[in-house]
């Protein structure tokens, strides 16, 4: 196997009941890229993403991420992957630090490595003045960047982002990106899946999945000559009509 | 280990920042123990009655004085004649009139034999039944002292001794099903709360991708509730032992073993709702009409299951707080081991291994 492509996905396949939510998809990720995955809500992008985090089992097909076989070793690739959910997810009735000390506990970081990451954490951040108050009370742009931080505590091979920037304003979100970027300047893996198609101008490589089949994948610059548009709006608007 | 601690040091932060759960689990209890114990109750006390004396003589006079003296009567008001009996009850101040007759005494002593009428105001049937079954004792005790020289030739004397609760104490038979369904509220309503709540924030999802195994999720989010309920199981004897003198005849140990079992019962229940409810709402909805009323209505917590329709008695048979209340009060009134109860116990922990056995495959159908 090649040690660069870190998530490798042949043929996988998710079938409930009658429907077909993931039709036979084959792709690639490498090392350290940024990994758009696209399509519309109920193209089969959050269920593909289940699969490659270990939270669903695959119909058929084969899958690997961060080395393991998401058949046989789930459980290895949790410790290796980050997530976060659309549902921005940490606990609101927590604080800043409490919610770092816990997601830090769940990973098997020691009481030590969590204090030091969290200081630096809280720092790159600026929420020193809010690290002692409830999450609860933070602007949601401050909880999607904690949340995506408290991701990479434990530094993860690949991190899944499901949806990371909904409900928020341009100028979060593109700080949000700049997070993005530093996480996959030092060697992370982003797994993002997204319907901001700005966004995905942003990203090293695209997917777009309609109708659970992956219909076009590659650098945003290329996916725009060959479907001969101005922006990835337009790629995918093409894309969708067919 | 060390993951476990911290899981539920976060569970703690959760129960002990939200109010309404404190509440629910602290405040409830105590509330509900004294509610039932003091306020609700099967016995008559100070019952406000009136009399309407047509003869006021000596005999009804004598009697009209044992009434008052009783400790289960309060003589309101006298009326002073038929018609006004209906208005009496109308304005709802008293529970029952008593009417003596015209010539009590006379007619005692010509005809042996003179009658009172007890009206009773039956809109509460169960307090017009004790009512009349009161004064009747006494008018009994009465004429037994009358006809103390009189020996009568055929004489059945029933001795009626009520075991287990000598004094009727209605307490006697609340702890047992207050105790059943704090225990059933904070195991299964809480627990299946925080579960669903988890799943509602999608935080849930974080802790799958965690490398946290599901059981671990799992029983990290029931410890704490473990822990509370033994702490309420203890809060609840301890004040019913020394605030209504309840006795517990029987092991004190074997006692906490046998609410342990309940609780790990009713806690296999709140994640089996926790795993057919998506929201909070519907759990709570759940615990409340699928759990706690069957366990007030059905559990002969109140209503004895034997004067139920048999369909009824059928069903309560699958209601685990039936089990539960046969179990404590043969260890707090009656002073069983476990040579009598384990009939009870077994089935507990039959229906225990059915619940978590169901909860296990509904949680491994929702991860497919």
């Amino acid at each position: 196997m090649n040690t660069n492509k870190v998530i490798q996905v042949e043929g996988l396949t998710k079938v409930f009941g009658d429907f077909t939510a993931v039709n036979a998809i084959t792709f690639h990720v490498k090392k350290g890229e940024i990994f758009g995955f696209l399509g519309a809500n109920g193209a089969g992008k959050t269920t593909a993403m289940k699969m490659l985090i270990g939270i669903s089992n695959p119909t058929s097909g084969k899958a690997n991420v961060a080395g393991y076989n998401v058949f046989t070793h789930a459980e290895n690739i949790k410790k290796n992957i980050g997530y976060m959910s659309q549902k921005f997810a940490l606990y609101d009735d927590l604080t800043v630090k409490e919610n770092i000390t816990f997601f830090g506990g769940i990973y098997g970081l020691s009481r030590k490595r969590i204090k030091e990451k969290s200081e630096v954490l809280i720092k790159e951040l600026g929420l020193e003045k809010v690290e002692n108050k409830l999450v609860g009370s933070l602007p949601l742009g401050w909880k999607q960047k904690l949340s995506f931080s408290v991701s990479l505590l434990h530094n993860p091979k690949i991190v899944f982002l499901d949806e990371p920037t909904g409900g928020v304003d341009p100028i979060t979100r593109r700080q949000f990106w700049e997070l993005i970027y530093k996480a996959a300047n030092q060697g992370t893996t982003v797994f993002v899946t997204t319907h901001y198609m700005d966004e995905a101008e942003y990203c090293d490589r695209v997917s777009i999945m309609v109708n659970g089949r992956i219909e076009a994948l590659d650098t945003p610059k290329k996916l725009k000559e060959q479907f001969k548009a101005e922006n990835m709006n337009d790629v995918f608007l093409k894309l969708a009509r067919e | 280990m060390k993951r476990f601690i911290g899981f539920i040091k976060k569970e703690f932060y959760h129960i002990f920042r939200d109010r309404r759960s404190l509440f629910i689990l602290f405040g409830m209890p105590i509330a509900q123990i004294l509610l039932f114990g003091f306020a609700i109750t099967n016995e008559i006390n100070n019952v406000n009655i009136a009399i309407l004396d047509h003869s006021k003589d000596a005999t009804t006079t004598e009697i009209i004085n044992k009434i008052a003296a009783s400790k289960y009567f309060s003589i309101k008001q006298m009326v002073t004649n038929e018609a006004d009996i209906a208005s009496v009850f109308q304005k709802g101040h008293v529970k029952a009139v008593l009417n003596f007759e015209k010539d009590f005494s006379k007619n005692l002593i010509k005809d042996h034999k003179a009658t009172i009428q007890i009206i009773t105001d039956a809109t509460d049937p169960n307090t017009a039944n004790t009512i009349s079954n009161y004064v009747n004792a006494i008018l009994q005790q009465y004429q037994k002292q009358l006809n103390k020289d009189i020996t009568i030739a055929y004489q059945i004397v029933p001795e009626t001794r009520m075991v287990y609760n000598p004094e009727l104490k209605s307490v006697y038979m609340f702890v047992p099903g207050v105790m059943t369904i704090i225990l059933m509220l904070v195991s299964a309503m809480m627990t299946s709360i925080s579960i669903t709540r988890e799943k509602e924030l999608g935080t849930m999802e974080i802790l799958l991708v965690s490398p946290l195994k599901p059981i671990q999720v799992i029983v990290g989010k029931v410890f704490p509730y473990i822990f509370l309920s033994i702490i309420n199981a203890v809060v609840i004897v301890v004040l019913s032992i020394f605030i209504f003198n309840m006795p517990v005849q029987g092991s004190l140990f074997l006692l906490a073993l046998e609410s342990v079992l309940f609780i790990i019962t009713a806690l296999a229940l709140g994640i089996l709702i926790s795993t057919i409810s998506a929201t909070q709402q519907t759990a709570m909805m759940i615990s409340l009409m699928g759990l706690m009323l069957p366990v007030i209505l059905l559990s002969g917590f109140i209503f004895p299951i034997s004067s139920m329709p048999l369909p009824l008695q059928m069903i309560s048979n699958i209601i685990p707080a039936k089990w539960f209340i046969i179990i404590i009060k043969g260890i707090m009134l009656k002073g069983v081991g476990l040579q009598f109860i384990w009939k009870e116990t077994l089935i507990l922990l039959g229906m225990t291994v059915f619940f978590i056995g169901l909860s296990v495959k509904k949680y491994k159908i929702r991860l497919e």
